[in-house]
């Protein structure tokens, strides 16, 4: 079946991923996390200890689904193409770029979409500034801005992040000591092991064949006034509002959001950072991970650049508070200096003159 | 035939320079050389966006996309 046919197929696809975010949240990931990209991979990065915070730390099955689960689809289907060599550094520091601007605003674009369908009203703070990132993104490209091309490469190469990480979701498994848990916060919140691996596998296989981007998505409504992508992300956000509502989730408003905090420059910004850099980089943290999952090895760079950014977030203390009865919460004064200095040098990376 | 080589081009490169093609060179045919699946189907996607008839072949590992009127 070609989940990727009409606008009718995408809509339903993006509601079914829609639905699988409805019920890891319903059977324990935290409120209006339930399925975010740049959360997974910063308790992913606290479980291996590359950060030390306690409340976020647990390797989250639901990656290992998702990188797994486009791997095997895509050799299934023989889109499986070992890929590389289209500016890994450059993709690196777009990567950490992303992950700094995701949690400053306390998550990624996927999570923006699950914060406004249950009413977080700073996620639509977020979406202007993801849309306004997007756009500028847009600009360098019709300035000519590119990361130059990718080659083949020998077929295992395609396959490294895949099996290792993989091989690392076993090991949490079976030698759970050698990493962090989280006894409270965020980290602590979990749907049962096998629901988040089969969740986040699904995912991985339906998300690679409808090529869902949630930078795509806006990206072609202004560039081409294409909507396919867009239609994924409709039905993903309808499906979850209905969820919200259904579960008695559904609350309009900048305060008492979970995990969330109403700082609204800087979730313009944090959000803006994600959506320019992402548009440089070919697309949102979630296709960094299918794309890593079908073989190439420069989106595997993106994704080890989110892991080890999000690993800097932490440890260096870049990473927005939430907001609680007691403080108001948002980004630190490292956080917000690190966010100015990553769209610098994402304007740098995008309109840098290039030679003739 | 007019080419256009987005071979290894990260999106949406590959649907750019077939926009910028079919402006430039809208008289002629279009072969576009693309190394993804997802590729061709974005620049065939366009194409009839267009107008135009998008004919896809694969070469080897690789795909072109023939756009006529």
């Amino acid at each position: 079946m070609d989940l990727a046919k009409n606008k009718t197929t995408l809509l339903i696809s993006g509601a079914i991923l829609g639905l699988i975010a409805v019920i890891l949240a319903a059977t324990g990931n935290p409120g209006n996390m339930a399925f975010c990209i740049a959360c997974f991979i910063r308790d992913s990065a606290g479980a291996v200890k590359l950060h030390t915070t306690a409340t976020v730390q647990y390797f989250r099955p639901e990656i290992a689904g998702m990188l797994l689960g486009a791997f095997l689809i895509a050799v299934a289907t023989k889109e499986y193409r070992s890929t590389a060599g289209s500016a890994p550094m450059v993709r690196f520091i777009l990567g950490f770029i992303m992950m700094v601007g995701a949690l400053v605003f306390l998550g990624c674009p996927l999570r923006m979409i699950i914060r406004m369908a249950a009413g977080d009203l700073n996620a639509y703070v977020g979406l202007v500034g993801f849309v306004a990132g997007i756009a500028t993104g847009i600009v360098a490209l019709k300035r000519g801005f590119s990361l130059g091309r990718s080659h083949e490469t020998t077929s295992a190469a395609g396959a490294v992040l895949p099996i290792a990480w993989t091989f690392l979701f076993v090991l949490s498994l079976a030698v759970p000591a050698l990493f962090a848990l989280s006894e409270s916060g965020p980290g602590s919140m979990h749907a049962p092991m096998i629901l988040s691996l089969a969740g986040g596998l699904l995912f991985g296989i339906v998300a690679q064949r409808i090529r869902m981007c949630t930078i795509g998505g806006i990206r072609d409504l202004i560039l081409t006034r294409n909507t396919d992508l867009f239609a994924i992300l409709a039905g993903f956000f309808v499906i979850m509002l209905v969820g919200n509502i259904a579960l008695d989730k559904f609350t309009v408003g900048f305060s008492g959001q979970p995990i969330a905090h109403a700082q609204h420059i800087w979730n313009f910004l944090g959000l803006y950072a994600v959506g320019f850099a992402g548009v440089l980089a070919g697309g949102c943290p979630l296709r960094q991970i299918i794309l890593a999952g079908q073989g190439s090895s420069d989106a595997a760079v993106t994704f080890i650049g989110m892991f080890v950014g999000a690993a800097f977030c932490h440890n260096f203390g870049l990473a927005s508070a939430a907001a609680s009865a007691e403080a108001a919460g948002g980004p630190s004064t490292a956080g917000k200096v690190a966010l100015i200095i990553a769209i610098a040098v994402t304007f740098v990376i995008g309109f840098m003159p290039k030679k003739k | 035939m007019y080419e256009v080589d987005a071979r290894g081009l990260s999106c949406p490169e590959p649907v750019m320079m077939t926009a910028a093609a079919l402006k430039e060179h809208g008289n002629e045919d279009i072969k576009v050389l693309v190394s993804e699946p997802h590729c061709y189907k974005n620049v065939e996607k366009f194409a009839q966006s267009q107008g135009r008839k998008a004919e896809v072949h694969a070469v080897g590992s690789e795909f072109e996309v023939i756009i006529t009127k």
